[in-house]
């Protein structure tokens, strides 16, 4: 078999010429009008046609040339003034023939003509014919001959309006013919697998998908049949098409005839016939794809519902829903061999349908998903991957179509499916409804929704049991986590009552997150509580009173015990953060211990867990920030309070970061507000506490690189003289000023200290700063005249 | 004695003609020598009536011990060739013993002749009617002139004639079940049937009907028998399965048979078979054969 094409070719070329020899004595017979001659040639033509040589690809060449040929015999034949013969005794004569093969299609041929002339009904023509073609039962050369048949009889069918419709031939005659064509075809192409040796299967199951067109030929020619209207599609014509389509027990023809039935006949005769047709399906072999089938089929209904709005009512009258669904709990039941993926992506057919058909119809997409859960919850452990993709894309359906996940939310089955996913998919799933939330915005509003969605992404919130988690992704972890943060902004109610439940059921879910998750959405959670917080002042005058639940101090120990969460994990710099946040509130409330307690949750912190010499820095900074914005303290919380921040700063490391944090400390006692502490003595102090660092710090270097320190120190330290003077902090004198930059001046130029270019320019800059100031004039120039530079 | 008649040339031209010969259908006869010629058609029970017309060449006379005219009806077998079996002679003196000068005429007839058989041509033998005009001399041999016509009886249509339906088949290898719609056909009938397959387990090739002549001669231990396939027609193509049926129409036409003839004279007998052939794929043929009668119905 190595040269197997090879000779093919040979064969096929053998039996071309074979026909072209034959047609040549054929055409001198035709011009000499010499029928036996014709009859006798014709006849050897078509014998070529009787070889088993070839695959169906090139017998279809071969076919095709002997069909040519036959078209010129069959305008000889049409015309019996040529050859004084009748068309009834052409009829006879043809069949003299002694090989069926080239029999048979003379036969057709003279019959095409026999009808044409209305000598005899067309009905019984037809019924002899397709009777005849019996006697092949070869699959290749019966299947071409047939289709022979069937492209002759095309035009004559007597079909209503035909002009071969009369009394004796109804449009029934012309189904019966039709159908009883395709029966005997398809027999024929089913048996075709039972053909030679077995090993060859899969080349033979190639072979047969090339010639199923042929077969489907017949449902085409069926559905252009003007006569075949629904009461006729319904009652002939789908029972037994099905009928044969149900017993060939041929997975290959089952699959393509079930397709071809729902693609050549009317949507309309479809849902008609709903019933019928899925009867069908589980009656077919395990082995046919009946999930592609049916998903063809609600593709075709859900388009044609979407085509127009009046077929709409045809659809519930029809009950097309329930009928299918229906069907595919049958088949699903049927096929107990059917992977998981198969009865799943029937499922998202069915979803599709129904979210197209009926979008109103929430319960339905709730029982398909129930359906689903049934079918999953028989399976140990879903671990096919392409049923886990089939799971998303069900659950994905109804987020796309209703664009809001509120609406999901509502049902019960939702989570139910999304439980069935492995943890990856859980999660990737939980990422699909959180972007699906904030692509369209959609605000999830009340509690009970709230709690439903926590339960549906649950993947994200917490570790799954068994969950590996070495196997995490960081970059895939941070940014799920990051989505649930964002969805944390997405709650939101009106109402702070509900708002406040909404936060309460967040919490529950977020604090089982366990340490890797707070830092992420523990922030979110604190701002949601703060926002409403906002929310409360706002409407404060509205319902204090009524709403005594709602206190912002009640509140505030739900943030502190939020934040009191973050200790587990540990991240002490994002509680100290929260704190301050928390502070600054207390602070809009006007509830001072509470601001003292969020700060003193602060310094613990600061104290206790922030070691890290940088972090302590910033640390230090935002307390000193808050505080300094802080208007809410009395006098001596407030003065407890700076005392610890300034003792903080004068204690860090680097001498650098003390001076730093010395001269922030300044601000603390200056509050530049109408009302604000303007303490200027103290301020002084800082100042010249940061410029005694500054000094130290200045010599430490000199002692330890035998350079310089930062000069950069002073400067900064200068701008914050510049500043509290222009604020007019009585404390604060020009000569200071000017003696500080002579003392800069100095130490530039001094030969241990490096050129920085950076301080150059910074000290540049605030020279220039007070040569501007100067030359502004007014009050403020007037003041700045006093330093003389 | 042909060396004789080729040495002298004949005395005399007698020609045979038929008195309806003009009207009278002539169908085609393949002589021995290979041409076909065309020659009067005859039915039993009728007259045959004529003349004989001699014709003595230029200047001579004829002188003679009398002429007759004989009806012959012969069998010949090819194993004897040349020897003849009448079933048949009849005899009509048409002169007394005289002198003919001139072209002389003489009617004949013979009325409603039994001619039982049909003329038959076959692979062992041949059944002929022949006219036979003899002009008896007394030297030179007698002058002897023959004159073929050919016999065909037609017969009505058989009062019974039942389908002829069979069950046949090899054990858990092929069962099939054939039905032919006749038992009788006449020449220019058509076979309608079916072949329906009960059970296929062979892989069959195709499947031909036969139609086969068996012509038999002689009687006892001396019986020869000889059998021809006279059409040879192709069923069906291809290998069928469990339950298929096959449809069969033969137009016996183009085919050139004869009638069943059952012990001719007791010399011979020729019937008709129906032979249908299975072929599978290693060429091993399956066959089941059935007599048909034949037989010669009047044209409408």
């Amino acid at each position: 078999m190595l040269n197997g094409t090879e000779d093919e070719e040979k064969w096929l070329a053998e039996g071309i010429a074979g026909i072209q020899h034959n047609a040549f004595y054929m055409h001198r017979a035709l011009d000499s009008n010499n029928l036996r001659e014709a009859l006798k040639y014709s006849a050897q033509m078509l014998s070529e046609l009787r070889t088993s040589k070839l695959s169906p690809r090139k017998y279809y060449e071969l076919y095709m040339r002997a069909f040519d040929e036959l078209k010129r015999l069959e305008l000889f034949f049409k015309d019996d003034s040529k050859h004084g013969v009748s068309v009834v005794d052409l009829y006879e004569l043809v069949q003299h023939a002694g090989n069926i093969l080239p029999r048979l299609y003379l036969l057709c041929t003279v019959g095409s003509i026999y009808i044409k002339s209305k000598e005899a009904p067309a009905k019984e023509v037809l019924k002899d014919l397709v009777e005849m073609c019996r006697g092949v039962q070869h699959p290749i050369r019966g299947l071409f001959l047939r289709s022979y048949l069937a492209q002759i009889s095309r035009d004559k069918l007597p079909d209503i309006g035909s002009e071969y419709e009369g009394d004796a031939d109804t449009v029934m005659d012309a189904v019966d013919f039709v159908l009883q064509n395709f029966t005997e075809m398809n027999k024929l192409w089913v048996r075709m697998q039972h053909q030679g040796p077995g090993r060859v299967r899969e080349k033979r199951e190639k072979e047969r998908s090339e010639l199923q067109d042929l077969v489907g030929k017949n449902l085409h020619v069926l559905s252009q049949i003007e006569g075949v209207d629904l009461e006729m599609y319904k009652e002939t014509v789908l029972p037994r098409v099905l009928e044969q389509v149900v017993n060939c027990k041929d997975d290959l023809a089952q699959y393509y005839l079930m397709d071809c039935i729902i693609q050549v006949f009317p949507d309309e005769y479809h849902l008609q016939t709903l019933e019928t047709l899925l009867g069908a399906c589980p009656q077919l072999q395990p082995t046919v794809d009946v999930k592609t089938v049916l998903s063809r089929l609600m593709d075709r209904l859900s388009n044609y519902a979407t085509s127009s709005a009046d077929v709409l009512p045809e659809f519930l009258q029809v009950e097309a829903f329930s009928k299918l669904s229906n069907a595919i709990g049958k088949v699903i039941e049927a096929q107990v061999d059917m992977p998981a993926v198969g009865a799943i992506t029937l499922y998202v057919s069915l979803l599709t349908f129904t979210l197209r058909v009926h979008p109103d119809r929430l319960d339905h997409v709730d029982q398909v998903l129930g359906a689903c859960v049934k079918k999953l919850s028989n399976i140990p452990k879903l671990e096919d991957s392409r049923a886990m993709k089939q799971v998303v894309a069900l659950l994905s359906a109804p987020l796309e179509k209703y664009n809001d996940i509120v609406t999901a939310l509502t049902l019960s089955n939702y989570p139910r499916v999304m439980d069935h996913l492995d943890i990856g998919t859980n999660k990737l799933m939980a990422m699909v409804i959180i972007q699906s939330i904030m692509k369209n915005n959609s605000c999830i509003s009340t509690a009970d929704k709230v709690e439903v969605l926590f339960e549906l992404i649950k993947g994200l919130i917490k570790d799954t049991d068994g969950a590996d988690v070495d196997e995490l992704d960081e970059e895939d972890f941070k940014e799920e986590q990051n989505s649930v943060a964002r969805l944390i902004h997405m709650l939101y109610n009106d109402e702070p009552e509900e708002m406040l439940k909404i936060i309460c059921i967040v919490r529950k879910h977020t604090m089982v997150g366990g340490p890797k998750r707070l830092p992420f959405t523990v922030s979110s959670l604190v701002f949601s509580a703060l926002r409403l917080l906002r929310q409360l002042q706002g409407q404060e005058g509205d319902i204090v009173g009524e709403e005594a639940s709602m206190t912002p101090n009640k509140i505030f120990q739900l943030l502190t015990q939020i934040i009191e969460s973050l200790s587990a994990v540990p991240s002490p710099e994002l509680a100290l953060r929260l704190y301050l946040q928390c502070a600054e509130a207390a602070n809009g409330c006007d509830i001072e211990h509470v601001a003292y307690e969020f700060f003193t949750q602060a310094f613990v912190l600061y104290e206790e867990e922030i070691a890290d010499s940088k972090a302590q820095v910033t640390a230090i900074h935002l307390i000193i920030g808050t505080l300094q914005r802080m208007n809410v303290f009395g006098v001596e919380n407030r003065d407890t309070l700076t005392h610890k921040a300034t003792g903080y700063s004068a204690r860090l490391l680097k001498k650098a970061d003390q001076c730093r944090a010395v001269y922030a400390c300044s601000h603390l006692f200056w509050v530049d507000d109408q009302d604000g502490i303007k303490d200027g003595e103290r301020v002084l102090l800082c100042l010249k506490r940061a410029l005694r660092i500054a000094n130290a710090a200045q010599q430490m270097a000199n002692v330890a690189r035998g350079s310089g320190g930062p000069v950069s120190l002073f400067v900064e330290i200068l701008n914050k003289y510049i500043y509290f003077f222009e604020k007019g902090n009585k404390q604060i004198t020009s000569s200071a000023i000017q003696g500080l930059i002579e003392f800069i001046n100095t130490e530039m130029q001094s030969d241990s200290t490096n050129p920085d270019s950076v301080a150059d320019a910074f000290l540049a800059s605030t020279l220039r700063y007070i040569q501007f100031q100067k030359q502004k004039g007014g009050v403020v120039g007037e003041k700045f005249e006093s330093i003389k530079l | 004695m042909n060396f004789l008649i080729g040495a002298f040339k004949p005395a005399c031209n007698i020609s045979i003609t038929f008195s309806d010969g003009k009207s009278r259908k002539q169908v085609p006869m393949k002589k021995e020598n290979g041409k076909t010629i065309m020659v009067s058609l005859f039915q039993s029970k009728e007259s045959i009536a004529g003349k004989v017309s001699i014709e003595p060449l230029q200047g001579k006379k004829i002188e003679h011990l009398g002429v007759k005219v004989e009806l012959l009806g012969q069998i010949e077998m090819y194993f004897d060739r040349g020897n003849f079996y009448d079933f048949t002679s009849l005899v009509r003196e048409l002169d007394v013993p005289g002198d003919i000068y001139e072209r002389k005429t003489y009617p004949f007839e013979f009325s409603t002749v039994e001619m039982p058989y049909e003329t038959y041509n076959g692979a062992n033998l041949r059944l002929r009617y022949v006219l036979k005009v003899t002009v008896s001399r007394n030297y030179g041999g007698s002058i002897v002139e023959y004159q073929d016509f050919i016999v065909r009886n037609y017969s009505p249509p058989p009062s019974i004639n039942n389908s002829i339906k069979m069950e046949v088949g090899i054990e858990d290898c092929l069962h099939i079940e054939f039905e032919y719609n006749k038992s009788k056909y006449h020449l220019k009938d058509v076979i309608i049937g079916k072949i329906y397959f009960l059970l296929v387990r062979i892989k069959i090739k195709n499947m031909d009907l036969e139609i086969r002549r068996r012509e038999s001669t002689g009687s006892g231990a001396n019986t020869h028998v000889e059998t021809e396939t006279l059409a040879k027609f192709e069923l069906m193509d291809g290998a069928p399965v469990r339950g298929e049926s096959i449809p069969i129409r033969l137009f016996l036409s183009p085919y050139e048979l004869t009638p069943t003839y059952r012990n001719i004279n007791n010399k011979f007998s020729v019937k008709y078979y129906l032979n249908l052939v299975l072929v599978d794929e290693e060429d091993r043929r399956y066959f089941k054969q059935q007599e048909i009668a034949i037989y010669r119905q009047q044209d409408s």
